[in-house]
Order: C-alpha cells, then sequence, then structure tokens
C-alpha cells in the first residue's frame, strides 16, 4: 500500500479523538455593488446575495465533509465593511436595517454567524462611521447573527484615541442591552485588523478583496496537545519539530478542502488561517497545550516562552504546507472558549495583565474575557488602548474582545452559552486611567511604520 | 473517468467477520478492493482498506450510511475518506 497503516490512522485519530476539524469555511462577499440609494432595493440586493452564496456555501462544505471525514465546524459570511455601503443612504435607521438583513438572510440559509458590520476608523470616521458606531447597541441587541468590528489602530496611522473613548461607553451599552452583556461577545475592537481573516467576530471581506473570497480557519489545538504529550521527554527544539510536523499535516488538509470547495464554489481561494483556535471542549485547548509543554497552569511563568515557541512552530509547519497563509494566523488565547484558561483564572493563575503579555507573542488579543460590570467606561477604554498600543508598536494584529458583564463583580461565574463558554468576571485594576484617556485625539504611529 | 480511491478504516474490538461482513458490503456496490492492512494496534483490531470507488454507483455518503449498521451491531468505528486527504497529509 502506498500508506502505512499507521499514517492511515493517525490521520482517522485525528479527526475520531483529537477534535481535528476545519474550524471554519468564511466566505468573504462584496456588497459594493449591492448599494442602492433605495433602501428596499438596496436590502433585497444584500439579501439575496448573502443568502443565495450562503445556502451553496452550506451545500458544498457538506458534501465535502462526507467526501473527507473531516467535520467542518461552521460555515460563515464576511461582507464589506458595512460603514462603507450605507453611505448613499440617508435614513437613520439604514445600518440597523441593513443589520437585521444580514441577519436575516443568514439565519434563513443557516450561517451561524455573518461577520463585517464595521468600520476602519483608525485616522478618523465619516459620519457613516459615527452612524455605523451609534447603531452597534441596537444592532447587537437585536439580532442574533452580526458579528461586528472596528479597527481604531494601525502601525502606519496610530490610535485613534477619540473612537476609544467612545468605544468604552459603547461597550457598557451594549452589555446593559443583552442578557449577561452577550453582545459585546459578537463585537472586536482591533489595531491592524486583517481584511481575509475567515475567524468571527472580527470577519470583513476588505475593499481589496476580489468580488469573492474563500477563507479557511483550519484547527487542531487537540491534535497538537496530543504530538507533545507523546513527546514528553524530547527538548524544546525537538519539540518544535514535533509541532512542525502536525500543524503542517493539517494545514496541507485545510488547503485541500479550501481548493476543492472554492472550485466546487466558482469562486476564489483566499487564505488559510493557520490559527489555532480553541473550543470549550475538553482536550481543544491552547492552554492545554501550553500546559502539556510542562508550565503547571496557563499563566505561571513560562506560559510567555512556550506560547511563543508553540506559535512560532505553528507558523514554520503552516507555511511550507500552503503558499496562501493569511489572516490572522496566530492562536487564539479566548478566556471563556477555552477550558484550561477559564480553570487557571478560576484559580487565580491568570491575570488580565498576563493575557496582555501573552498577546504580545501571539495574535488576537484579550478575547472573550468578563470584567465586573460596574468598571468605568474610562478603564475599559484604557484596557483596550493597552492591548491595541501592543499591535501598533509592534506591527501586528491585536484585538480586544471584553464583556462588562451587568452585575457581576470579580470572580462571579458567568455562563455565555454554547460556543462562547463560560468563565469567571477577571480583576481590573482599580486605579483610574481617565485622565488619560479622556485626552483623546490621535496617538501617532511608531517610526516601524515609516517605511518607505 | 478519474479513479477514485477512498479508505475505508475500522477501529474496535477484534471479532469474527468484520472484513468478511465490510467486504460483502463493497462488493455489493461493485467496489473494489485495492489493498488490505490489519493490525492489533494497543489491543484493538485495527484495518485499512483502500477501494477503489470507480464503477461504483454510490456516493461516500450512502456507503458511510450502510457501514453505519456494520459499525452500530458490532461496536465499531469504522470511517470512509476520500484517499486525496491521505496523500495531503502524508506526501509531499
Amino acid at each position: 500500500m502506498e500508506y502505512s497503516l499507521e499514517e492511515v490512522m493517525e490521520t482517522v485519530r485525528m479527526t475520531l479523538y483529537h477534535n481535528f476539524d476545519i474550524r471554519t469555511v468564511t466566505l468573504g462577499i462584496n456588497l459594493k455593488d449591492c448599494i442602492n440609494s433605495d433602501l428596499d432595493i438596496f436590502k433585497e440586493n444584500v439579501y439575496t446575495r448573502v443568502s443565495g452564496y450562503g445556502r451553496r456555501l452550506i451545500l458544498e462544505a457538506r458534501k465535502l465533509e462526507d467526501k473527507y471525514g473531516i467535520p467542518i465546524t461552521n460555515k460563515r459570511i464576511s461582507v464589506t465593511p458595512v460603514s462603507l455601503i450605507i453611505e448613499a443612504c440617508a435614513e437613520p435607521d439604514a445600518p440597523l436595517e441593513i443589520a437585521k438583513t444580514l441577519d436575516k438572510a443568514s439565519k434563513d440559509v443557516g450561517i451561524d454567524f455573518i461577520g463585517g458590520y464595521g468600520a476602519l476608523v483608525q485616522k478618523g470616521m465619516t459620519r457613516a462611521d459615527e452612524r455605523l458606531i451609534g447603531s452597534l447597541p441596537e444592532v447587537l441587541s437585536s439580532t442574533e447573527r452580526v458579528c461586528a468590528f472596528l479597527n481604531v489602530a494601525s502601525t502606519v496611522s496610530g490610535m485613534n484615541m477619540d473612537a476609544v473613548i467612545r468605544l468604552g461607553k459603547t461597550l457598557k451599552e451594549i452589555a446593559s442591552k443583552t442578557r449577561n452583556g452577550i453582545g459585546c461577545a459578537r463585537f472586536v475592537v482591533f489595531a491592524n485588523a486583517p481584511e481575509d481573516n475567515p475567524f468571527m467576530a472580527g470577519a470583513f471581506h476588505g475593499v481589496g478583496e476580489p468580488d469573492f473570497s474563500l477563507n479557511i480557519g483550519i484547527s487542531g489545538p487537540g491534535v497538537v496537545r496530543s504530538v507533545v504529550e507523546k513527546n514528553r521527554s524530547c527538548n524544546l527544539t525537538e519539540l518544535s519539530e514535533v509541532i512542525k510536523r502536525t500543524t503542517f499535516k493539517i494545514t496541507r488538509a485545510g488547503e485541500l478542502i479550501g481548493r476543492e470547495l472554492s472550485r466546487n464554489l466558482s469562486v476564489p481561494f483566499g487564505i488559510v488561517d493557520i490559527s489555532l483556535a480553541s473550543t470549550t471542549k475538553v482536550g481543544d485547548s491552547v492552554a492545554g497545550i501550553v500546559e502539556m509543554m510542562g508550565v503547571e497552569k496557563m499563566g505561571a511563568p513560562g506560559s510567555t516562552a512556550a506560547l511563543a515557541l508553540l506559535i512560532d512552530a505553528v507558523k514554520k509547519g503552516g507555511a511550507m504546507a500552503s503558499g496562501n497563509v493569511g489572516g490572522l494566523s496566530g492562536t487564539f488565547i479566548p478566556v471563556s472558549e477555552d477550558s484550561c484558561m477559564n480553570e487557571a483564572v478560576r484559580l487565580g493563575a491568570l491575570s488580565i495583565e498576563k493575557l496582555e503579555a501573552l498577546t504580545a507573542v501571539c495574535s488576537v488579543g484579550l478575547d472573550m474575557i468578563a470584567i465586573p460590570g460596574d468598571t468605568p467606561a474610562e478603564t475599559i477604554s484604557a484596557i483596550i488602548a493597552d492591548e491595541l498600543a501592543i499591535g501598533v508598536v509592534n506591527s501586528k494584529t491585536t484585538g480586544v474582545r471584553l464583556v462588562p458583564v451587568p452585575g457581576k463583580i470579580k470572580g462571579d461565574y458567568v455562563n455565555f452559552g454554547g460556543l462562547l463558554g463560560e468563565t469567571y468576571v477577571m480583576d481590573i485594576s482599580a486605579f483610574s486611567s481617565h485622565d488619560f484617556i479622556m485626552r483623546g485625539g490621535r496617538m501617532p504611529g511608531p517610526v516601524t511604520g515609516m517605511r518607505n | 473517468m478519474a479513479q477514485e480511491q477512498v479508505f475505508i478504516t475500522v477501529i474496535g474490538k477484534d471479532q469474527k467477520g468484520i472484513i468478511a461482513r465490510i467486504s460483502n458490503a463493497v462488493f455489493a456496490h461493485n467496489i473494489n478492493i485495492e489493498d488490505l492492512n490489519q493490525k492489533i494496534m494497543g489491543g484493538y483490531f485495527v484495518m485499512t482498506m483502500l477501494a477503489d470507488t470507480t464503477d461504483s454507483p454510490v456516493t461516500i455518503t450512502q456507503l458511510k450510511k450502510e457501514l453505519s449498521v456494520i459499525e452500530d451491531e458490532m461496536g465499531l468505528k469504522i470511517q470512509v475518506q476520500h484517499e486525496n486527504i491521505f496523500k495531503t497529509m502524508h506526501r509531499v
């Protein structure tokens, strides 16, 4: 036989026992040509485009799941940043109406999340951007599947602190309108947001993209954890090699399925995002890999170094496997969606400050963190500014997805339900950042952004 | 027509008739067995069967459904996966 029994069984075991899956296939769709100053026609155009392609995406993805025996966990859509396409509609409720149309189109065909309700405001806000930001509390509390984002900083432009001020208040308002503040789980604030990220909540179809683009998010923390477990005695150089080889294999599987799916849908293949993404399932945890490497609990000294080694090996294995690596391609460290992270928070091993340090070596940032509901808006803005500063200065993507849970204080348990998981409210510094944040303005980009 | 090959893999407690029943099921659908490997790994019966489905009228989905009856009756785990996934993951 061309393949040994061990090789075949390695692949089979990955799916059967180690939660190997294609985490998401996300179809990016340009909506600029749906724009119409008549809101009803505009909505009709958007609905037809999204529901039509959404239906086909799900149908074709299911066929490939059967063919290759690898689950495609999420089938999603990202669209052109909505602030751009509402510019021609003067109606005050145009943003909300478009959000509801996206929500309905997704629901009708079974797309679980649709991303792109957002704006790029790193240098300043247009009137449409302002309208969109103003609509966020209403949109996130009245839709189920729409995901929102804002890019408020970049290495070239610096950080729009006026937008950051506004976001502290906006997050509190979104939280107050939704149970356990859950609306905030569908909203990410970015520095250096990638235009082809397939992962929610921050996916959008950037302006440099073609009409359609199929992006794949592979995953497999469970697979990587299992190889680390099998190699308990090897040193870190050898461990890096082992992880690299495994990531190569799972990325190749993602690339195969992505290319075939894009061919079957007759849309261009975009990127493979090689990020390791945790799920709430036991064993499918990024923190679990770090702990298997020998750090007793995620957050203990050594966690940042272990995570840096992990992400480096993942990138090298992934880059060898696919010529189209893109998106975030880091490692997700969401708190509520990762059972080991959550346990580390419960035990007091992991603080928000250590999480911030961890994001300096991976990507994605402070993700799915519950904070006390009475945290002042300026403190929330300051946490966002700290995290995005890491992205701005290091020329990388960072994001923030915080949930100020109404009525909860540090240590309280919160269950967000389903994929969003459960967590404990984290302790936030009681010292004020009010005067710094309220200065506003634009924080200049670093000199490393001047590359021309 | 391009050759369509699938791997049928079985994991479970060793017992009489596993290969016989699976061979019968694939034969009934005009699927040719190209190669077969079996081994006891860690106390479990493990089998990989490379099967050519080019001349078969059934899809992978239908074949899976049929094999799931044997899976349930004999307490096994049976997977059917197109060969390309193994080629992609294990060959550069």
